[in-house]
Order: structure tokens, then C-alpha cells, then sequence
């Protein structure tokens, strides 16, 4: 059984010796850097700019500038490409442009033969400017006469509204208690400790061969091609090992240049490589909202309504867009399905860095508004935190009201109460006085979520796997779901060995995706490989077993019916003691066999046609020292029903990390935008607070494990949920301790010092 | 400028040309050492940290020219005959490796941390976190980072956790 245990990762040793090559780890004879010139202002066009003297300059082998790129918009999202036009991303992207739209906007691009050469042309290039008014606040953005960060888009992506469950209007009035709330949430940025990276070149059939630190091969290599004109099967995109994503790289950002620059320079090895401080403001950072949010309550505790209007700013380019918050929404309805949910979102530009996907997609966000709302109701009815949300959360069978569809697992009652449990809650909560007095203070907080497993119904899920068996008996996995750190590679291997009766140590993964040689899927976002893969692989895996078979009942006379593998031999399925012959023998015999046989191989694609709720909680005990304005946290869990665990060491690293970055967005964490100018003040990870070992507490993690009916082994997602409710629950855990309800992110020193200041507490 | 710098790198002897304005990450990638990450290039990551002596460096802050006549260690030179080292072995039983960037640049501050504190049997887990304070992992969180020196320090007791109850619900 490889099933649910901690195996040890595939690509562990690589890692651990340094022979994982990543993107910057390869090189070519000859390869030259690019490096773009960036905008010093976040809004303005661009009047002027003269390449002259770059180009005279020594070492340069081009200057390219908004006037050489194609001139046809395209989307940078990495999302599967959607046959309903409504649906598909916004296209409003150039390669260069000749309107900054924030600071560090790419206006030309150098390439040279070294990096000092590079900086060198950049400071050669002369840029006049025509500045327009930054706009960074909400109002400013939709003020009636706001200049249009995109032609005719009045400065608003889309926007969307529903009401689902009941009649709301009844609901409303109905309840007994209306609880409102206005949250802010901040800009975060991923800050994977690998910055953006790719290169490419032509290779002698004139294909343009792109290697790129990509969450997307597949996709990058359709939007390359839209955004060239270039036909895309004279595209290849190889994906190496890669230093994180969390959704910075499940957007198309270097991949179009370098490919463009190689195919105007004669297919040359160009490298384009982002320094921490253009990654910090190049690529895409996370959304901030504005939420407003409102529950209807019954006297009893029961939640009749949740409703809530929020306004996202996907910053200078749409990237992902209104994706995010209306992902969210739809996600985040799962917690409390049968109260009736209303949302309206809007999805706005402004100029500051493009915002896209990151871990949890607007999740967070929205999470943090209503679960700090769930506990400004629950103790203005005077209900302990945790009773509230026991009595409102999901239950299997409760229906979800925007899918009209049953909801089967679900684990949010027993995560809460394991929660509450491991955290003592219940006997603190008893020996917490209240109010409390004195600088340091106690609080205990708790915040639940739910997330999906894939993006089905909104978008396409597809997913393929190949299998092929060697020589030595042993079987090489190939599939085009990417490995960025998560574990994926190695839970595959997990359940192939498991479905196809073999050893873990005897499925190989081919990690490096490589768009001519693994198969179709569309990449690792929206926690969906587990799941969403999976289902080829287990397929797969059962086609590979069955032609096995089917070849030893050839070559033995058996029925193969009666055989089965185990332990990598086939064995008389009854008895499973007696080896008919090893994978080894029957391999060699359908390789080189002059009269039967041929390669065993199987390959499945599909497409994944369900979705999966997942579900948890956080819970914590901190202690605030109010004149310091600090929070340490004693204690903090995270408990996930993410169906069946396939590998519990890898599970519980996911729910680490989801839970550090959690809390660094909840006490640390902004990237800061001057309102006014537009400027950025910590393009670094010195100013910009990434916590550090210091910072981050003992973290505790747990599990309730449902089995999933519509997954093969039962699991469901986990790879963005942890980052989920961090942020809420220790909110709420500052309101427990200190009485002061914070609704803005993050409770860095800075917020709290105000909120205290302005509550008398200093 | 260009100049002859000799160094011993994993136990090897190397001279080799320079130009005295490289780092010495750019230097050890160049010659192959593709172990030592760049994260950030100006000292806030630690993915490029190896050991000189037995001091963990950042080595993009450190000119290649300083290296000469010095002692270096990077990940690649930890394994001896085919067997990992035994922080390697412990990153990998405490499940501290994710997308693996950081790892490189993490073992060899663990590593120094472990030598010098082999004998040292008053080692908290605040010292452990101080000393990897100037190493950032965005996967981990850095509990299993943790549990890994940990492990090094109290290997007949590995899964022994006296400083909070994080483990006990942690796997199945
Ligand atoms: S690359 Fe040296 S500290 Fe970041
Ligand atoms: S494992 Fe990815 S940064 Fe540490």
C-alpha cells in the first residue's frame, strides 16, 4: 500500500543535494540577457524615447521598444483556453508599452552579450514621459472623470451579482439581528524564493524552444503563441524543477519576450531573468478588496443571510481579473450553504502592480470579511465563537445553492471540534476573564473556510497520463501536471504504485514537463493536480495493470481474470503467494519477444467532470502586548478535511507553509503603494516584511479525513486552503483579548498602534 | 579586471580567473556549483549560503576575490561515497523540503549550527531559529526546517517535540 503514507518525496534527494536544476541552472554557447527598462512613474505615456545610443553601444545585439512588438492584445491568465468568448480572460496586454501604467511598467527591452552591458544600454535610453494622475484609491479609480487606465474600459474589468437560496428580502426581515462590516484587505506578493526566469532559442527546425519557471507549460505555450501570431506547434515549453509559485507563475510574464526576442534575433539563446525587486513589482501580486459585508441572525444563532459587495483592484493589467473574486465567492458558499447568500463584486484597475492568481485566489480576502463578521455576530448574541459555527456549518447533504448540488463529504463540524479540542478552548475560554485588563492580553480566535478542488464548472479541467513499463520491470510516469514544490510528482507515483500493485520506488516521474513530450494538462493551480490528475493517473494506471495482465495470460496460458500484481509480480490473484513470473521477465519477454508482445504502455486523458469541497479551520491563542503593539502567538492549528491523505509528511508541509504565509499576511505583510503618486516603497524582501523563522510559531496541524465518493482514493484539495483562515482567526483572537474589532490587514504594529490609540487603550 | 584567486571548495584545490567585481555566487554558479541559488542577489535570503571555514555566508554579498586562500563548502560537497550527510538524511525524514530552493542555502547554515553545537546538550528551539533567522522559506513555514536540526542534535530521539503540541496531530 503507497496510499497514505509518508513516502519519502520523489524529487527529495535531488533537492537536498543540489543537483535539482532549476531554470537558471542550464546555459547555451553564446546566450545573451535580456533586460527590460521599466517605468519610474505609474501613470504616463510615453512622448518620446530614443534607442540611438543604446544600440551604438558595444555588446548590444538589439533595442526594442513598443513600436516593434505586435500591436495585437493578448491575456496573460493562466487559465485553459474557453470556447465561450463571455468567458475568456481580458486581453489587454502588450509585449511593451507605450503607456506606464505602474511604476516599473516595461516601456523597452535590451538584449546583450552580459548583464553589465545591459545595465549599461538601459541608462542609454532616453524616455520622456507625459504624466497622468495616478490612480490608486478605490474613488479615485471610479470617479466619474478618471482619465482610463485601458481605452473604454471605464476603468472596470466586469462585474457580476446574484442571490441565491431564498427570498433574501424575507430572510432579512426575518432575522432578528443585522450585523454589517467594511474590511480592507492589503496588497500582498508571493515572494517564492525563485524569481521569474526563462530563456528560449530556436532549435534547427526553426521551433522557438521556450524553458521557463512556469506553473502552465501547456498554456504558456497557447498564449505565446496568441500573443506572436506564431503557430503554436512550433512552440515547446520545458518546465524544469521550479522555486515556488503559489500562482505567480500560472500567468504568462517573461514567456511571449524571450520568445519574441529569439525569433527577432535569429534564434539566438536569449535569457530573461527578474531581480527580486522587478519580480516584487513585475509579475503579479495579490488582489486587494474592499468588502462590504452583512448577516441576518436569529435570535437562536441561526445565520438566515450573508451578503456581501466587493470591490477587487486587479491593479494595471487584468490578468486573472474579476476571476478572483468571483471564484471566491462562489467557493466561500460552501461554509454556510443554507443561509442565503447574496454577492455583488466588481472587479476595478488601478496603477499599481497587476494583480492575479496567489494562493487561495480571493479566498483570503473574502474569508477574512466573513468570518470576522461570523464573530462580530456571535458575540453580539453572546454565543461562544465555536458553538456559533457549529450550529451554522456545513453538514453533508446540504445543497450548494449556486450549483444546485448536494453536497456529499464534509468535514467542517468535526474539523471545528478537533479545533477546538487540540486548543483546549473550552477550558481557557473558562479561565479568560472579560473584560481584560492590564498591557498584555489573552484571546483565542477561530476562522473557518471551504475552497473547491479544481475550477470545474467555471472552467475546463482536463488532465492526461502516461505509463509506460521497462525493461527492468519498473514503470516511468509522464504526466503534464507540474511539480512546483507541492508534492505532486510524488503523490502520483503513490497512486500508481498503489492501483497498479507495484513498489513506490518502482514508478519513476518524469518531472520536467515538456510540452513535446508530456502529455496535455493544464498545470498546477486552484489545488487541482491531486485531484483532478489523479483520476488520469489512477485510470491509467488500471489500463497499464489490465494490459499487463492481459500479456501474462498470453504468455503463461492463464486467464488472466485469475491474476493479479502484487509487490511488483504477477501472482494468482486468490492465493497471492505464488509468483507466475516477475514485471521484470513478462517486460523483457513484450520487449524482445520475435513473435508477440511490443512495448506496454497505457495513456489516459480526460477531463475531470466534478467538483469537491474541502473544509477547515484555524484556531489560535495569542497574547497582544498593547504598549508594544505586538501579537505572539502561543498556539496555532490548522485541521483540514481534505478527503483521503495521500502522503501525510507532504500534507502536513503544505499546511505549513499555507499557515506561515497566512500569518505573515495577517501581522506583516503589505506591498505599500504611495495613494498619490503611485510610488512603491518596498520592492525588497528587507522592507517588505516575509517572515522569517523568528516570526513564525510552532505551527499544528491535523486532519479530518472523509472519503471523497467522486475522487478514486478519496482525497480532495489542499494546497491553498491552509493560507485560508490564519488571518481571521487571529483578528478574532485580538478582539477576544483586547475587545477591538481590527477589519483591515495587515495587524502589522503600524494598524494596531491606530486602532489602539483610537480606542484608548494608549 | 581580471585575477588568479585559489581556493579549496569540497575538499578540492581550484584556481581560477576572475573579474574582481564578481560576487562569489556568480563565481560558483559560473564553474558549475549550481547548488548556491540567487534569490534576491543583496543578502535578504540566504538561498545563496554556503560555508566559508565553518561560518555560513551569504555568498552574493561576498566578493570572489576574498575567497582566495579560503575554505569553502556548498550542498554538492555534503555527500560522501553516495550517502547524504546527516542533515541532508534529517531535511528529508522531516519532510523539510518543498519546491527545494531555499534547501541548498538552509543545509549549510543547519549544518554549521550542528557541528558546532554536536556536544551542546542546552540547545532550544529559539537557538535553532536564531540561528537560521537569515535563511527565508516561503514553502515550510519552517517547522520541519526545525524538527530537522532537532533530529540532528537528539538523533535517538527524533520525533520528540517538548515545545508545543504541534506534532501530535501532524501526519495520519
Ligand atoms: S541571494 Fe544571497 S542572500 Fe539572497
Ligand atoms: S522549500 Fe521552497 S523556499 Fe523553502
Amino acid at each position: 500500500m503507497a496510499v497514505g503514507k509518508s513516502v519519502q518525496r520523489k524529487d527529495g534527494v535531488a533537492k537536498v543535494t543540489g543537483k535539482a536544476r532549476y531554470t537558471d541552472d542550464f546555459s547555451m554557447p553564446g546566450m545573451r540577457v535580456a533586460k527590460y527598462l521599466r517605468s519610474p512613474i505609474a501613470h504616463g505615456r510615453v512622448v518620446r524615447i530614443d534607442t540611438t545610443r543604446a544600440e551604438k553601444l558595444p555588446g548590444v545585439d538589439g533595442v526594442f521598444t513598443f513600436h516593434d512588438v505586435p500591436k495585437n492584445t493578448f491575456a496573460t491568465a493562466g487559465h485553459p483556453f474557453s470556447l465561450d468568448p463571455e468567458h475568456g480572460d481580458v486581453a489587454d496586454r502588450l509585449l511593451l508599452t507605450d503607456c506606464a501604467r505602474f511604476q516599473g511598467d516595461e516601456v523597452a527591452v535590451v538584449v546583450t552579450r552580459d548583464d553589465m552591458t545591459a545595465h549599461k544600454a538601459l541608462s542609454l535610453i532616453e524616455v520622456e514621459y507625459e504624466n497622468l494622475k495616478p490612480l490608486i484609491r478605490m474613488q479615485d479609480v471610479l470617479a466619474h472623470d478618471a482619465p482610463e487606465l485601458h481605452k473604454r474600459s471605464r476603468n472596470l474589468i466586469k462585474e457580476h451579482a446574484y442571490t441565491v437560496g431564498g427570498d433574501y428580502k424575507k430572510a432579512i426581515e426575518e432575522s432578528d439581528h443585522l450585523i454589517e462590516g467594511v474590511f480592507e484587505t492589503q496588497i500582498v506578493q508571493h515572494c517564492h524564493l525563485e524569481n521569474h526566469s526563462s530563456y528560449a532559442y530556436m532549435d534547427d527546425m526553426d521551433r522557438i524552444v521556450i524553458v521557463s519557471s512556469t506553473q502552465i507549460p501547456h498554456i504558456a505555450r497557447r498564449i505565446v503563441s496568441e500573443a506572436l501570431n506564431f503557430p503554436l506547434s512550433r512552440i515547446r515549453v520545458i518546465k524544469p524543477h521550479i522555486g515556488g509559485g503559489f500562482g505567480n507563475k500560472q500567468d504568462v510574464i517573461l514567456e511571449p519576450m524571450v520568445a519574441f526576442l529569439t525569433l527577432k534575433l535569429g534564434g539566438i539563446p536569449i535569457r530573461l531573468k527578474l531581480n527580486r525587486e522587478e519580480c516584487m513589482v513585475g509579475t503579479r501580486v495579490r488582489h486587494p478588496l474592499h468588502i462590504q459585508v452583512k448577516a441576518g441572525i436569529s435570535q437562536e444563532g441561526n445565520l438566515n443571510v450573508i451578503d456581501y459587495d466587493a470591490v477587487s483592484n486587479t491593479g494595471a493589467y487584468a490578468s486573472h481579473g474579476h476571476s478572483i473574486v468571483s471564484a471566491a465567492a462562489a467557493k466561500t458558499h460552501y461554509m454556510y450553504p443554507r443561509a442565503i447568500y447574496r454577492c455583488r463584486a466588481r472587479t476595478i484597475y488601478g496603477n499599481f502592480p497587476s494583480a492575479g492568481a496567489m494562493r487561495g485566489y480571493g479566498s483570503p480576502q473574502i474569508i477574512f470579511a466573513v468570518e470576522s463578521l461570523m464573530e462580530d455576530a456571535a458575540r453580539k448574541l453572546g454565543i461562544d465563537s465555536v458553538d456559533f459555527r457549529l450550529k451554522n456549518a456545513v453538514k453533508p447533504g446540504d445543497i450548494n445553492q449556486i450549483g444546485k448540488r448536494p453536497i456529499v463529504t464534509a468535514g467542517l463540524i468535526e474539523c471545528i471540534e478537533k479545533g477546538r479540542d487540540l486548543i483546549d478552548w473550552d477550558k481557557k475560554r473558562a479561565t479568560l476573564q472579560t473584560p481584560q485588563t492590564g498591557p498584555v492580553r489573552k484571546g483565542l480566535g477561530i476562522a473557518c473556510f471551504s475552497y473547491l478542488s479544481g475550477t470545474y464548472p467555471s472552467c475546463v479541467e482536463p488532465a492526461s497520463a502516461r505509463l509506460i513499463l521497462n525493461q527492468d520491470g519498473s514503470v516511468n510516469l509522464l504526466v503534464g501536471a507540474t511539480e512546483i514544490g507541492q508534492g505532486s510528482d510524488t503523490v502520483f507515483a503513490q497512486m500508481t504504485a498503489e492501483t497498479l500493485g507495484t513498489s513506490y520506488e518502482k514508478v519513476h516521474v518524469v518531472s520536467n514537463q515538456d510540452t513535446d513530450v508530456t502529455p496535455f494538462d493544464s498545470g498546477a493551480y486552484a489545488s487541482r493536480q491531486t485531484y483532478v490528475t489523479g483520476q488520469a493517473v489512477m485510470r491509467a494506471a488500471s489500463e497499464l495493470k489490465d494490459k499487463i495482465l492481459a500479456y501474462a495470460g498470453v504468455i503463461t496460458g492463464m486467464n488472466p481474470g485469475e491474476l493479479d500484481i502484487d509487490e511488483g509480480n504477477i501472482v494468482i490473484a486468490k492465493s497471492r503467494q505464488t509468483a507466475v513470473m516477475s514485471l521484470k521477465d513478462l517486460s523483457m519477454d513484450a520487449y524482445y519477444n520475435k513473435n508477440r508482445g511490443g512495448q506496454i504502455t497505457s495513456e489516459v486523458s480526460c477531463k475531470a467532470l466534478t467538483n469537491a469541497p474541502s473544509y477547515g479551520c484555524t484556531v489560535v491563542d495569542l497574547e497582544i502586548d498593547i504598549p508594544m503593539c505586538k501579537v505572539k502567538i502561543n498556539e496555532i492549528y490548522n485541521i483540514h478535511d481534505a478527503g483521503v491523505i495521500i502522503n501525510p509528511l507532504t500534507s502536513e508541509g503544505q499546511i505549513h507553509g499555507g499557515m506561515a504565509m497566512g500569518i505573515g499576511a495577517a501581522l506583516f505583510e503589505v506591498l505599500m503603494v504611495d495613494p498619490d503618486s503611485g510610488r512603491i516603497y518596498n520592492n525588497n524582501m528587507l522592507d517588505y516584511k516575509v517572515p522569517t523563522i523568528m516570526d513564525i510559531p510552532g505551527l499544528g496541524s491535523g486532519f479530518v479525513q472523509t472519503h471523497e465518493p467522486t475522487h478514486p482514493y478519496g482525497s480532495k484539495s489542499l494546497g491553498e486552503p491552509p493560507v485560508l483562515t490564519p488571518a481571521p482567526a487571529i483578528r478574532n483572537a485580538i478582539l477576544d483579548a483586547t475587545g477591538i474589532a481590527i477589519n483591515e490587514l495587515p495587524m502589522n504594529p503600524k494598524t494596531l498602534f491606530t486602532h489602539f490609540k483610537n480606542a484608548g487603550l494608549l | 579586471m581580471n585575477r588568479n584567486i585559489s581556493f579549496t571548495i569540497n575538499g578540492k584545490s581550484v584556481t581560477l580567473l576572475v573579474d574582481v567585481r564578481q560576487s562569489l555566487l556568480e563565481v560558483l554558479r559560473e564553474h558549475g556549483y549550481t547548488s548556491v541559488k540567487e534569490g534576491c542577489g543583496v543578502g535578504e535570503c540566504g538561498a545563496c549560503t554556503i560555508l566559508i571555514g565553518n561560518t555560513p555566508v551569504d555568498s552574493c554579498l561576498y566578493l570572489a576575490v576574498w575567497a582566495d586562500g579560503r575554505t569553502i563548502r556548498t550542498v554538492e560537497g555534503e555527500t560522501r561515497n553516495g550517502d547524504l550527510s546527516e542533515v541532508q538524511q534529517a531535511y528529508l525524514d522531516a519532510g523539510a523540503v518543498q519546491c527545494g530552493y531555499c534547501t541548498p542555502g538552509l543545509i549549510m547554515t543547519s549544518t554549521a549550527f550542528v557541528e558546532k553545537n554536536k556536544d551542546n546538550t542546552s540547545i532550544s528551539r529559539h537557538d535553532i531559529k536564531r540561528a537560521h533567522a537569515g535563511n527565508l522559506c516561503r514553502c515550510t513555514g519552517y517547522e520541519t526546517i526545525i524538527r530537522a536540526v532537532e533530529q540532528c542534535l537528539t538523533p535517538e530521539k527524533p520525533n520528540q517535540d517538548t515545545h508545543c503540541k504541534c506534532k501530535a496531530e501532524s501526519g495520519e
